[in-house]
C-alpha cells in the first residue's frame, strides 16, 4: 500500500437535500468533509438510510451535490471521471453481454483500439480469476463469479480510484471471504494500479478486515459522527485481541448515535413524526426470549447476538431499536437490556403480550396514538392510510414513511388497537379495544 | 447490440463447407430473389397509372402473398423507426411524455379499419399515382396497426431499465448513444419483441383488409391475397376462398418459421432475469446458423459492424439529453409548455366543432351512438361467451402440461391467422341456410381475437404455482370452491389481458364483420361498423368520422371503466407481498 498521504479525493462541506412537498427541505447528507488519501482503504458504515450509499455516488459523480463540491485531480468532479470506477452491490452487469464483452464494455469510454481493450479486458479477467468464463453470460454464474465480473469490469479501466458499494452483502458468508480476501491480496501485493479505495459496508467485521480508517455516518441528516482508524498490521485476525477491541469501538460508536437519535426526536414536539424501523413482531417476540433466556439472562452484548443468530447487523439492529423504542430494552454501549416490562412481556402468554404491546405503543409510540384518536374522532370509525401517510411524508422520505406507516400497522394489528384493509387501504376501530 | 460469442483462446474452425452451408445458401438466396422480385412489382406502379387485373388461378397466389407479406415488412420497419424515436423522446423528456403518452393511449384506441379511407384519399393525393397512393395507405395503415403497442413497451422499458445498470453505464461514461444501443434497446428488446408479435396478428388482418377497397368512386384492388378473396367473394368463387385460406397459411407459418423464431431465439439473451431458463426459445433457423461455418463467418462480421456503430461515442441534440438541467427555471417553461398544448388543443377542438355542426345534424349522432350501443352490446356478449368456452378449455389445457405444449403454438397460429379471409366460408353458410345476419354475423367479430382470451388462460393455468395445486389437492378442494377459490383467482391477471386483447379486437373487426356481402347479396347485422362500413362506400366522410369518433369513445371509455380496474384489481389481489 505504501504511498504518501496526499488527498486524492476530496470532498468539500458536500450536502444533499431534497425539496419536501410541504416546503420544508429533507436533508440526507449533511455538511461532509472527507478525504481520501492515496495508499489507504476507507470504510463508510451507518445504518441504512443513513445516505452512505449517497455519499458513494456522490464521490463517483453520478450524483451532484446540493451544495459544497468533490474535488478530484485538482478539479471539481461533476459528472463521472476516467480514473474513477465503481463495483456495485447488485453487480450492475448487463446480462445480455457475455462475460468478456462486459468487461470490455467498461473500457469502451476510453476510446481504446478494439485489440488493446481486448487485452486489457483479458488482463483484468486473469487477474481476478475469472480465465475460462470469458463466453459465459452472467446468469450462468453463481453470485461470487458474478461480483468477480463487477471487480473485473472496474479494475479494467485501471482506475485510481475504487469506489466499493456494499460489494460482498449480496453474497453468501463464504463467497464474500473469499472475494474479499483475494481482493486484498491484490492490494497488498501492489498489483492494482488503484491508489485509494472508499468502501460502503454495514458488516463490522468487514470493515475492520479491509479498512484503514472507518466512518461512522449518522442519520437524520447523515453526517460523519466517527472517525475510527485500524491501525492492525495486514493480514488480520479476527481472533486478535486488537481486532475485537476495534469491532466493540465500532459497535458502540453506531448504538450511541442511534441512541442519540432515537432520544432526539422523543425530545422534540414533533414525535409523532419518528421513523420507526421495520420489526416483524414475530422477530421482536424471539429476540425478547432469546435475550430473557440464558446464557444471557436479560443482557446481551449485540455483537454476540448478531453472531450467535448469525444476523446481519442490518437485521439485528431494526429489531433491537424496536424494541428500544417501546421500552422492553434498552440500547447502551453495544448492549441490549431488557427493562422490566421486557422481561415480563419475555414470560407471558400471547394475550398478555398483546396487551403490554398495546400500552406500550400507546404511551411510547406517539403515531399510533395519533391513528387511534383520529379513528375515535372520526364518523364510521374509519380513516384512509393516505392521510396518515400525507402526514408523515411532510417530515419523513417516502421510503421512510412508508416504511414507517407499515411497521405501526403490522404493531397495531398484533396489539389490536386497529383493523387495517389492504383492499381499500382503510384503516378502521376495533370495538373491543382498550 | 452485438455480441460475438466467439471464445478467446478457441482456434476457429477451418471454415469448410457442409451440407448445412448448402441448405442454408439456398435459403439466403432464394429470401433475396423473392424480396428483388416483390420490390421491382412494387415500383412498376410508378410506371402504369393502374394496377393490373387481379386473377383468380391459385398459380398467381404466391406471387400475391409475396406482395402482401412485403407490406407488411415495410410497415414493421416503419414501426421500428417509429417506437424508437418516439419512445425515446417521450421517455427522456417529462414535457414530452405529457403530450405523447395520451396522445398514443387514444391512438391506441382508435379502429384502424375506420380510418382507413380518410387515409387512402390523402395518400392517394399525396402520391404521383393512384396505385403507388393505395400502396403507401396500405402500408401506412399496417403500420398504424402495429406501432402503438410496440412504442408503449418500448417506452416502458426506457422507464425501467434498472437503476444499478443506469448507473453503471453512467458510471463508465457511456456516451447518450452508447447508452441507447447496449443498455436500453437491449434491455427493452423481449418486451418490444412480444408486442412486434402481437402487432403482427392484427397486421396481417389489416393488410387482408386494406388491400381491396372502395371509397366513393375511388375503386382500389392492390395485387394481394386481400383482392383475391375480395374478388372470390364478387364472383362467389368458394373454391378460390379456399385457395387463398391455404396461401395464407402456408404464408403465415413460413413468416414464423424464417422471421419470428429466429428473433424470439434470438432475442432471448436480452432476458433481464438473472437465472438460467428453464425453457429456452429454439430456432432451427438460428441454429443452422450458428452451425453453419461460412454464415457464422458473415454473421460475425455483421455483428463486428453493428458493434462499432453501437460503440460509436457520438453525442446526441441537447433533446436527447436526460431530463432536468436547464438554466431556465423549470416552473417558466412549464407554463409555457401548457400554455403551448392548450392553445393547440382549443385550435383542433375549435375546427372539429365546425366541421362537425357544417355537415351533422343531431339527429345523426344518435343515429351513431344507437349503433354503437348495438355493437357494444355484441361485444359484450361475445365476451361473455368466449370467457364461458374458454376459461374452462383453457384451464382444462393448461393443468397439463404436454398437452399445453403442443396447443400453445396452435393458438398462437390462429392468433396471427387474419379471421377476414375465413368470412366469406361463413356468409356462404348465412346465406345458403338464412340465418339473420343480425345474430349470426356476430361471432365473426372475436373469429380472430378470441385466440387471445384462449392463450392467455393457457399461459395462466400452465404458470400456476405447483404448491397452490398440491395444496389443494392436499386439502381436498374441489368443484365450485375450487375454481372460486384455487383456480380462477390464480389465472386472472392473465385472463383480463387477453380479453382486454379481444374486446379492443372485436371493436376494430366489427367494421368489417357487421356488413358483408356474397356476390350481390349483402348482409347488413346493423351496429356502429356497419355504420362506418356503409358511410365508407358512400365516400361520407363526415359520418365516417363521426362514426370513428364514437367508436373511439366507446373504446376508451370500457378501457377505462371495466378493463383498467379489473386490471388493477386483479394485479392487487394477486400480490404477495
Amino acid at each position: 500500500m505504501g504511498g504518501g498521504n496526499s488527498a486524492i479525493i476530496d470532498l468539500r462541506k458536500v450536502s444533499k437535500w431534497f425539496a419536501k412537498q410541504s416546503g420544508e427541505p429533507l436533508t440526507v447528507l449533511h455538511n461532509i468533509d472527507l478525504s481520501i488519501n492515496s495508499g489507504e482503504i476507507v470504510g463508510l458504515l451507518g445504518r441504512s438510510g443513513c445516505g452512505k450509499s449517497t455519499l458513494l455516488r456522490i464521490a463517483g459523480g453520478l450524483v451532484r451535490p446540493t451544495s459544497g463540491q468533490v474535488v478530484y485531480r485538482g478539479c471539481p468532479l461533476t459528472e463521472p471521471a476516467q480514473g474513477i470506477a465503481i463495483v456495485f452491490q447488485t453487480f450492475a452487469l448487463f446480462p445480455w453481454l457475455t462475460v468478456l464483452d462486459n468487461v470490455e464494455a467498461g473500457l469502451d469510454a476510453l476510446g481504446l483500439p478494439r485489440q488493446k481493450a481486448r487485452e486489457r479486458a483479458q488482463e483484468a479477467i486473469d487477474l481476478i480469476g475469472l480465465d475460462g468464463f470469458q463466453s459465459a453470460f452472467p446468469r450462468e454464474l453463481s453470485g461470487g463469479m458474478r461480483q468477480r465480473v463487477g471487480f473485473a469490469r472496474a479494475i479494467a479501466t485501471q482506475p485510481e480510484v475504487l469506489l466499493m458499494d456494499e460489494p460482498f452483502s449480496a453474497l453468501d458468508v463464504l463467497t464474500a471471504e473469499t472475494l474479499r480476501t483475494d481482493f486484498l491480496d491484490l492490494w497488498e501485493q501492489q498489483q492494482l494500479s488503484t491508489k485509494a479505495v472508499l468502501i460502503v459496508t454495514h458488516s463490522i467485521e468487514e470493515a475492520v478486515l479491509m479498512c484503514d480508517r472507518l466512518l461512522i455516518l449518522s442519520s437524520n441528516p447523515g453526517r460523519i459522527a466517527a472517525e475510527i482508524p485500524v491501525l492492525l498490521g495486514r493480514p488480520r485476525s479476527r481472533l486478535d485481541e486488537e481486532f475485537g477491541d476495534i469491532v466493540d469501538e465500532v459497535y458502540a460508536a453506531l448504538t450511541a448515535r442511534t441512541i442519540a437519535s432515537l432520544g432526539a426526536f422523543k425530545r422534540s414536539h414533533e414525535g409523532w413524526a419518528q421513523p420507526l424501523p421495520l420489526a416483524p413482531v414475530n422477530r421482536m417476540n424471539g429476540l425478547i426470549e432469546i435475550v430473557a433466556a440464558p446464557p444471557f439472562g436479560g443482557r446481551a452484548r449485540l455483537e454476540t447476538l448478531a453472531n450467535s443468530l448469525s444476523l446481519a447487523v442490518n437485521d439485528l439492529f431494526p429489531i433491537a431499536e424496536a424494541l428500544h423504542i417501546l421500552e422492553f430494552a434498552e440500547i447502551k454501549d453495544g448492549a441490549l437490556k431488557l427493562t422490566a416490562a421486557g422481561s415480563v412481556f419475555a414470560h407471558g402468554n400471547t394475550d398478555a403480550r398483546k396487551k403490554l404491546l398495546r400500552e406500550h405503543l400507546l404511551s411510547f409510540v406517539p403515531i399510533t396514538a395519533h391513528i387511534c384518536r383520529v379513528l375515535h374522532e372520526r364518523k364510521g370509525h374509519r380513516a384512509p392510510r393516505m392521510r396518515f401517510e400525507a402526514e408523515l411524508e411532510d417530515h419523513l422520505t417516502r421510503r421512510e414513511a412508508e416504511r414507517t406507516l407499515r411497521a405501526v400497522t403490522a404493531w397495531g394489528r398484533y396489539a389490536e388497537l386497529f383493523a387495517y384493509d389492504d383492499r381499500t387501504r382503510m384503516f378502521s376501530a376495533i370495538a373491543k379495544a382498550g | 447490440m452485438q455480441h460475438h460469442a466467439e471464445v478467446l483462446g478457441h482456434a476457429l474452425h477451418r471454415p469448410n463447407l457442409n451440407w448445412r452451408d448448402l441448405a442454408a445458401l439456398a435459403l439466403i438466396v432464394a429470401v433475396i430473389l423473392a424480396v428483388g422480385a416483390g420490390a421491382r412489382q412494387m415500383l412498376e406502379p410508378f410506371a402504369a397509372a393502374q394496377p393490373p387485373e387481379i386473377s383468380l388461378a391459385p398459380a398467381s397466389l404466391p406471387n400475391y402473398a409475396l406482395r402482401t407479406t412485403l407490406r407488411m415488412l415495410l410497415a414493421l420497419s416503419a414501426s421500428f423507426v417509429f417506437t424508437f424515436t418516439y419512445g425515446t423522446l417521450a421517455a427522456k423528456s417529462r414535457r414530452a411524455e405529457m403530450l405523447l403518452i395520451p396522445l398514443l393511449d387514444v391512438l391506441q384506441s382508435v379502429p384502424v379499419l375506420g380510418y382507413l379511407s380518410f387515409t387512402l384519399v390523402f395518400f392517394v393525393s399525396l402520391a404521383p399515382n393512384r396505385a403507388l397512393g393505395a400502396e403507401l395507405a396500405a402500408i401506412f395503415g399496417i403500420f398504424t396497426s402495429q406501432a402503438w403497442n410496440m412504442t408503449f413497451s418500448f417506452f416502458q422499458s426506457l422507464r425501467t431499465v434498472p437503476n444499478d445498470l443506469d448507473e453503471a453505464s453512467r458510471g463508465f461514461r457511456f456516451s447518450a448513444w452508447q447508452r441507447f444501443w447496449r443498455v436500453q434497446v437491449p434491455f427493452a428488446m423481449p418486451g418490444l419483441i412480444w408486442n412486434t408479435m402481437m402487432s403482427m396478428s392484427g397486421g396481417w388482418f389489416f393488410v387482408v383488409a386494406s388491400e381491396a377497397i372502395s371509397v366513393g368512386s375511388l375503386n382500389i384492388a392492390l395485387p394481394g391475397i386481400g383482392s383475391y378473396v375480395a374478388l372470390a367473394i364478387k364472383q362467389q368463387d368458394l373454391t378460390a376462398v379456399g385457395w387463398a385460406i391455404l396461401a395464407m397459411t402456408v404464408t403465415i407459418a413460413l413468416y414464423d418459421q424464417l422471421l419470428f423464431r429466429p428473433l424470439v431465439a434470438w432475442a432471448d439473451k436480452f432476458r433481464y432475469e438473472q437465472t438460467a431458463a428453464t425453457v429456452v426459445p429454439r430456432s432451427w433457423l438460428v441454429d443452422l446458423f450458428r452451425h453453419t461455418n461460412s454464415l457464422r463467418a458473415a454473421g460475425e462480421s455483421i455483428g463486428a459492424a453493428a458493434h462499432a456503430v453501437a460503440s460509436a461515442r457520438l453525442s446526441l441534440p441537447s433533446l436527447f439529453r436526460s431530463r432536468g438541467g436547464s438554466t431556465l427555471p423549470p416552473r417558466l417553461i412549464d407554463t409555457a409548455w401548457y400554455g403551448i398544448l392548450a392553445l393547440a388543443f382549443g385550435g383542433v377542438g375549435f375546427m372539429l366543432v365546425r366541421i362537425g355542426t357544417t355537415g351533422l345534424s343531431s339527429a345523426d349522432v344518435l343515429d351513431a351512438v344507437g349503433n354503437g350501443g348495438i355493437t357494444l352490446l355484441r361485444v359484450a356478449a361475445l365476451i361473455v361467451i368466449a370467457t364461458l368456452i374458454w376459461v374452462p378449455l383453457g384451464v382444462a389445457v393448461g393443468l397439463r402440461p404436454r398437452v399445453a405444449e403442443k396447443v400453445q403454438p396452435v393458438m398462437q397460429f390462429l392468433a396471427a391467422f387474419p379471421a377476414n379471409l375465413l368470412f366469406p366460408v361463413a356468409v356462404y353458410l348465412i346465406v345458403e341456410f338464412t340465418l339473420s345476419p343480425k345474430i349470426w354475423l356476430s361471432p365473426l367479430m372475436i373469429l380472430g381475437t378470441q385466440w387471445y382470451m384462449a392463450f392467455n388462460v393457457i399461459a395462466g393455468a400452465t404458470a400456476f404455482p405447483t404448491d397452490f395445486k398440491e395444496a389443494a389437492a392436499a386439502f381436498r378442494i374441489r368443484g365450485w370452491r375450487w375454481w372460486r377459490d384455487v383456480i380462477l383467482p390464480g389465472i386472472f391477471p392473465y385472463y383480463v389481458t387477453g380479453a382486454i386483447t379481444a374486446s379492443g379486437g372485436a371493436w376494430n373487426a366489427s367494421i368489417v364483420a357487421e356488413a358483408v356481402s356474397w356476390g350481390p347479396t349483402k348482409l347488413d347485422g346493423s351496429g356502429l361498423g356497419a355504420y362506418i362500413a356503409r358511410m365508407t362506400l358512400a365516400g361520407d366522410y363526415a359520418r365516417i368520422a363521426l362514426g370513428i369518433a364514437v367508436m373511439s369513445v366507446l373504446v376508451v371509455g370500457m378501457n377505462r371503466l371495466v378493463w383498467r380496474p379489473l386490471y388493477a384489481y386483479a394485479e392487487r389481489r394477486t400480490r404477495l407481498d
